[in-house]
């Protein structure tokens, strides 16, 4: 039927246009990607029989674009969409917009309408470039077949060099079909320009040396720059070597294993107390790779204000854009760390860290284990059963809201590419496309999908896709019939006036058996663990509804404009339920 | 505060809509932005000018580095330099009215360049407060201005500084860009002029 793939190593092959964009695919080490096919794609499409590639095709191109992210954090390799031009690329907006603001690396390829009729409202014509030109790290119309094979390889050195994010390669149907001469090695892009502002100065390393030895009171606030550094060997050395405390980001969990003595967990707006209030007290704060976000802060004015602040990072715009730094460290995190690494010798003064777990009180221990069966089911009690379950062994892939705070609090993440959630953007319908993405990414792990009610339905439609790709993916829904957080903050700051967060829901069982994926429904805590294992030990696909306590809220909470140690705590009346106790005698 | 950044950046389309989108998005609003050939073929030169906040020049120039087709920034701050600017200037004028614009433009070493019955045109170039000072001069007269056309500023930095990034890019290339010949300058005084002071004070 068609000739074999050309290598890469052979000399110029006459080549259309459409079967550049695969063989450069190929040739980058490509092996999925996700998308939906239309006319202004349709000659790539066409090609793609020819190569190795598998395309997952989705139900709405926001989740391929989903899928490719979480493709991309579970596997740390650049994620692939295809999309047509029009409403197949605006579709993917949200969807890049994610991957822009957790710096994921993504090349987004879509089809254009033909260079003769550009800037005409010619049929299912969008300026795609013009509308993602803020949220791609660098985006490209091509017209010739002969430019495409140089523009894709430059789009993936720039998806994932220096701080990773999403690239678009816009290609127009005619550069598709014409032909070019093709030869991968030839097409190799310059090396990237240099960049003057990306050293970390002797005197700062020095600096930043001193500091570190001469801390009383120092922390490590861990971000997802760890991972995309693949610097968590570093983080721990340093940590172990000074006893330092590691609290971590919502996208640096897993970083540092939640097992171990030092780490902290999660800070900021939903991070325990006692965490904030240790960062509050500290003398200095080492953060690696992350960007203090505002959820992370709470108010500037007041943020750890008798703390030095060390901040290693990679792009230079993050360096002084929230909080002051006193020493910026601007570079690749794991070749600083191993700078510095060698001037600190191993101390064993524990003095901080037994002040930092003093601080935990006897309301800080989220050790919900041994809690009575009061009839009442918690998202708390699911996560906290679906991580003893697990062994916090899988990959669990969240939507967005008061599920992926309980996620972070309660899931202890032991390694890292475990966590994928949107947290930049904060995109509901995010969890099932992306679980989609780590199930392909990592076809031996176990994937979890943990969504609200809200956020499920928003992609549901990708049950679809699970089925037709065969994929073994396990979904918990977190179903409290409102969209929670909104709601939880309706009660807090806009004195319970709850517009519009009451959501009717399908019977979710009965929807996963419209698409052929069994399911169960859990009204009570005894019956959690049990679902757990049943949605472990099939085959296939597997769905469980978890209707859980309707007004439920996500403690301790920073109300925005406050500062990091004002936050408020779970009122202990007795209606109801601890789920922080204290630890057992 | 007025910021100046000068900005090397490749020649291609789109360029401009990159880096006036990022001062949009960062909402600061650019007060001129002049682009146009540099000494290389396929880079071009801008000047921007910026009132943002005093501490905000570091970001503002990161942010511009992020952009994958700027190849070198430059922050001009208090560094020494050459500001220029070139405006020209319509007034009406009638062969009986013209003789004070005539020495008035001589004041201010401009040039009038196109003489009509009922207008002409003056060419001035220099420190923004010198346009300025021809403009309100004539104002203050009986004139009338038509029109006035300003390029905004352009500033390049005094001594040997040239660009270390295009610096390295020249050197790792194994053949030379090809220099564009710059034709000689037209003897302005106004060249001359020592002008150490801060480049963002408005004279």
């Amino acid at each position: 039927m068609s000739e074999a793939p050309p290598s890469k190593a052979s000399p110029p092959t006459r080549l259309t246009g459409a079967e550049i964009v695969w063989a450069i695919l190929e040739g980058e080490g490509v092996r999925d990607v996700f998308g939906y096919p239309g006319g202004a794609i349709l000659p790539v499409y066409d090609a793609l029989r020819k190569y190795p590639i598998r395309h997952t095709l989705v139900r709405h191109e926001q989740s391929a674009a989903h899928a490719a992210d979480g493709y991309a954090r579970a596997s740390g390799k650049v994620g692939v969409v295809i999309a047509t031009s029009g409403p197949g690329a605006t579709n993917l907006v949200t969807g890049i917009a994610t991957a822009m603001m957790d710096s994921v690396p993504m090349v987004c390829i879509t089809g254009q309408v033909s260079s003769k009729v550009l800037g005409t409202d010619a049929f299912q014509e969008v300026d795609i470039t013009g509308i993602t030109l803020p949220i791609t790290k660098h985006n490209y119309v091509v017209t010739r077949a002969q430019d495409i094979a140089p523009i894709l390889r430059e789009a993936f050195l720039i998806a994932r060099s220096g701080r990773p994010g999403p690239v678009l390669v816009d290609i127009t149907k005619d550069a598709q079909q014409g032909t070019a001469d093709f030869d991968f090695a030839a097409a190799a892009p310059t090396p990237h320009r240099p960049h003057p502002m990306l050293s970390a100065e002797h005197d700062a390393l020095a600096e930043a040396t001193q500091l570190i030895l001469s801390a009383k009171r120092p922390i490590i606030l861990a971000g997802h720059g760890i991972m995309e550094s693949n610097a968590m060997d570093q983080i721990r050395t340093l940590a172990e070597r000074l006893q330092i405390p590691v609290a971590s980001t919502l996208l640096g969990l897993g970083a540092f294993p939640a097992s171990h003595e030092l780490c902290l967990g999660m800070m900021g707006m939903h991070g325990e107390a006692w965490v904030n209030q240790a960062i509050q007290q500290s003398d200095l704060l080492i953060a690696c790779g992350m960007r203090f976000d505002d959820r992370v802060t709470g108010i500037l004015t007041s943020y750890a204000p008798n703390a030095k602040k060390i901040h290693i990072e990679i792009d230079p715009a993050e360096i002084n854009k929230n909080v002051k730094v006193d020493v910026p460290l601007i570079g690749d995190l794991r070749e600083i760390l191993e700078t510095i690494l060698p001037q600190i010798a191993p101390r064993k003064d524990s003095t901080w860290i037994r002040a930092v777990n003093a601080l935990k009180g006897d309301a800080a221990v989220r050790d919900i284990k041994n809690l009575p069966d009061l009839g009442h089911l918690y998202a708390a009690h699911v996560i906290h059963d679906l991580w003893r379950a697990t062994d916090g062994k899988a990959i669990v892939v969240t939507d967005v809201g008061q599920h992926q705070m309980w996620e972070a609090q309660y899931y202890k993440h032991e390694s890292p590419r475990t966590l994928i959630t949107s947290g930049g953007l904060g995109t509901m319908g995010f969890a099932l496309p992306a679980a989609i993405g780590a199930k392909i990414a990592c076809p031996e792990k176990e994937v979890w999908v943990i969504a609200g009610d809200g956020g499920f339905q928003m992609t549901s439609a990708e049950l679809s896709t699970v089925v037709q790709e065969h994929l073994d993916i396990r979904i918990a829904v977190i179903n409290n019939g409102f969209l929670g957080m909104v709601r939880q903050w309706q009660e807090f700051i806009y004195e319970g006036n709850y517009a519009c967060v009451s959501i009717l829901s399908p019977d979710f069982v009965k929807l996963a058996a419209a698409h052929g994926i069994t399911g169960a429904t859990v009204h009570k805590r005894s019956e959690v663990l049990p679902a757990v294992e049943a949605a472990r030990s099939h085959s296939g696909p597997f769905l469980v509804n978890f209707l859980v306590e309707k007004e439920d809220a996500v403690y301790p909470m920073i109300a925005p404009g406050s500062a990091l140690d004002e936050m408020i705590r779970r009122p202990s009346n007795g209606h109801t339920p601890l789920l922080e106790t204290s630890e057992e005698p | 505060m007025l910021h100046t950044f000068v900005a090397l950046v490749e020649d291609k389309p789109g360029v401009l809509t990159r880096v006036a989108s990022l001062f949009r998005r960062l909402n600061i609003n650019i007060i001129s932005l002049t682009v146009g050939h540099s000494e290389r073929s396929d880079v071009s030169r801008m000047t921007i000018v910026a009132e943002a906040a005093p501490g905000s020049g570091h970001r503002i120039k990161a942010s511009l580095f992020k952009l994958e087709n700027v190849l070198d920034v430059d922050d001009i701050g208090q560094l020494s330099c050459v500001t220029r600017e070139l405006a020209l200037i319509k007034v009406a004028a009638t062969p009986q009215t013209r003789t004070p614009i005539f020495q008035l433009a001589d004041v201010f070493r401009a040039r009038v360049v196109d003489l009509a019955p009922e207008s002409l045109m003056i060419e001035i170039t220099g420190v923004c407060s010198k346009i300025e000072g021809l403009i309100q001069v004539l104002n203050e007269g009986d004139n009338r201005i038509l029109e006035i056309s300003r390029t905004g500023r352009m500033v390049m930095r005094r001594g040997q500084h040239t660009s270390r990034v295009l610096d390295a890019m020249r050197l790792s290339n194994s053949e030379e860009e090809p220099i564009i010949p710059v034709t000689a300058a037209s003897g302005d005084a106004d060249g001359l002029e020592l002008f150490s002071g801060d480049p963002n004070h408005p004279l």
